[in-house]
């Protein structure tokens, strides 16, 4: 494997590695997002928030996951950086919109407006609930177990900043917009495609980014419109 | 039918003395065009005009002029190739353009393609890329040899697919990244369908790709531009072999 981790491909799979590890996450984080609007009591969404807060298996992929947003942005900068070096003087005209899609010219500034939303989100509820504790989580009873009411806590911010519900919802569309070209490239990038897989992963890639996307807006809007 | 006339053109031409020195921006006009005629031909006369009025002509690169043999590129108004599809410049006419525009003409702009003069550019690096693992070691015999060894049509035409790059670089010039993965993708796939080729797979792919990155070419971000702009519209899925073909390689060593 000398000079893998350095190569041109090889820097190309540890991003679609890190990226299919991150859109699994996704999947887990969206499942169990959606309890929020599926109860309004709140108690699905506390014993699901409770269930990953107390999971040793889940405790052991929070740093891996850490890690993967790590090493996802690292690698991408580095790339980035590299490419922009290829071109050392730029065309006077170039018009890119007729040979490649919009998304996947700008994967880099797509994934800096999700840092900065990763960012803020983990300020709202990961730093509050894990590290500073908030006075909406006084801890609640559901089915006998007491548990942090993180319900309230994601609720309350929603019901009372149309702001933050309203960053929320542009977060979850940058990220699907990121995914309508990310989902397909990973598999490209590790050799998973030919003319027709290219068709099939594409039409996923779509469907999915627009899971994602749907999927994270509807739960502020949920809150927006209903309370 | 007679060809309509383009009775005036605006051209924007990079000119540049030599490798070292700093070019500029040109601009001329050149007067009835056949929409019939290339794209080479207008700059054919747009040399004549020059040489007449004792300057210097812009230089490009051509040869056949029929679009097989990847001498010619330009940048035409933003597009490797200009503004047709699947064609080469040379292949490109001027029914393209309309009576009045201006055309901005540069060179390929890559790091690893620099500038030798005008528009003419040193193309060396992708023949350093074939020498580093572009070929098959053994000797295969001649015609009826090839014959002895059955090939399925898939695997056949996906091969000559692949063998129709012409090496011109509008995939590197295209590449937002500026880099040359289409070509080395074909080149590699070209060998690796064929059972002569495939021997070597893994050495050629592992040498091609360590070559490209030395030449100082990016890194692959699956845009799909290069795809477009080829004027031989090879297929991208021949980087995922490569890709696939690469990670074998390294996973064997």
């Amino acid at each position: 494997m000398s000079g893998f981790m350095t190569s041109s491909i090889g820097k190309k799979v540890v991003m679609s590695i890190s990226g299919l590890f991150l859109i699994c996450f996704l999947l887990v984080h969206l499942t169990l997002n959606l309890f929020l609007i599926f109860d309004d009591s709140g108690d699905l969404f506390n014993m699901g928030a409770h269930f990953m807060a107390t999971n040793p298996a889940i405790k052991i992929m929070e740093p891996v996951l850490a890690l993967g947003f790590i090493v996802h942005m690292i690698w991408a900068a580095v790339l980035t950086l590299q490419n922009m070096k290829a071109r050392p003087i730029s065309y006077k005209v170039s018009r890119q919109s007729g040979n490649c899609s919009w998304a996947s010219r700008n994967m880099f500034i797509l994934g800096g407006t999700v840092l900065i939303f990763l960012v803020l989100h983990i300020f709202n509820f990961y730093w509050k609930i894990k590290v500073s504790g908030s006075p909406l989580l006084a801890e609640v009873s559901v089915g006998g177990v007491e548990m942090e009411n993180t319900y309230n806590l994601v609720s309350t911010l929603f019901k009372s900043s149309i702001v933050y519900s309203l960053l929320y919802m542009v977060g979850a569309i940058f990220l699907g917009l990121h995914l309508t070209h990310g989902f397909w490239s990973a598999f490209q990038s590790i050799g998973f495609s030919n003319d027709l897989w290219r068709k099939r992963l594409t039409v996923v890639a779509y469907f999915f980014a627009i899971v994602i996307g749907a999927g994270f807006s509807i739960i502020p809007l949920y809150f927006m419109i209903k309370f | 039918m007679a060809d309509k006339i383009l009775k005036e053109l605006t051209l924007r031409v990079w000119r540049q003395k030599d490798a070292k020195s700093k070019g500029h921006f040109e601009t001329y006009k050149v007067h009835n065009i056949s929409q019939g005629s290339s794209f080479l031909e207008m700059l054919d006369i747009l040399n004549e005009q020059l040489i007449s009025e004792n300057k210097e002509p812009v230089y490009f690169d051509h040869d056949c002029r029929e679009g097989i043999c990847g001498m010619c590129s330009l940048f035409i108004n933003g597009r490797a190739h200009g503004p047709d599809k699947e064609v080469t410049t040379c292949q490109l006419h001027m029914r393209k353009f309309h009576e009045g525009e201006t055309i901005t003409i540069e060179p390929w702009r890559t790091g690893a393609f620099p500038v030798i003069k005008d528009l003419t550019v040193d193309r060396d690096a992708y023949e350093k890329i074939q020498q580093a693992g572009g070929y098959v070691s053994v000797n295969t015999g001649g015609v009826p040899d090839g014959n002895a060894i059955p090939i399925g049509t898939d695997d056949a035409e996906e091969a000559m697919d692949a063998a129709a790059c012409i090496g011109c670089g509008a995939c590197a010039a295209t590449c937002k990244n500026g880099s040359a993965m289409l070509f080395v993708a074909a080149k590699v796939s070209q060998f690796a369908k064929l059972p002569q080729g495939k021997v070597e797979a893994s050495r050629r792919a592992k040498a091609m790709v360590a070559k490209m990155d030395e030449l100082g070419f990016g890194n692959c971000t699956n845009t799909g531009a290069c795809e477009a702009e080829c004027p031989k519209s090879i297929s991208i899925q021949h980087i995922a072999r490569m890709n696939r073909e690469y990670l074998c390689a390294k996973l064997k060593d």
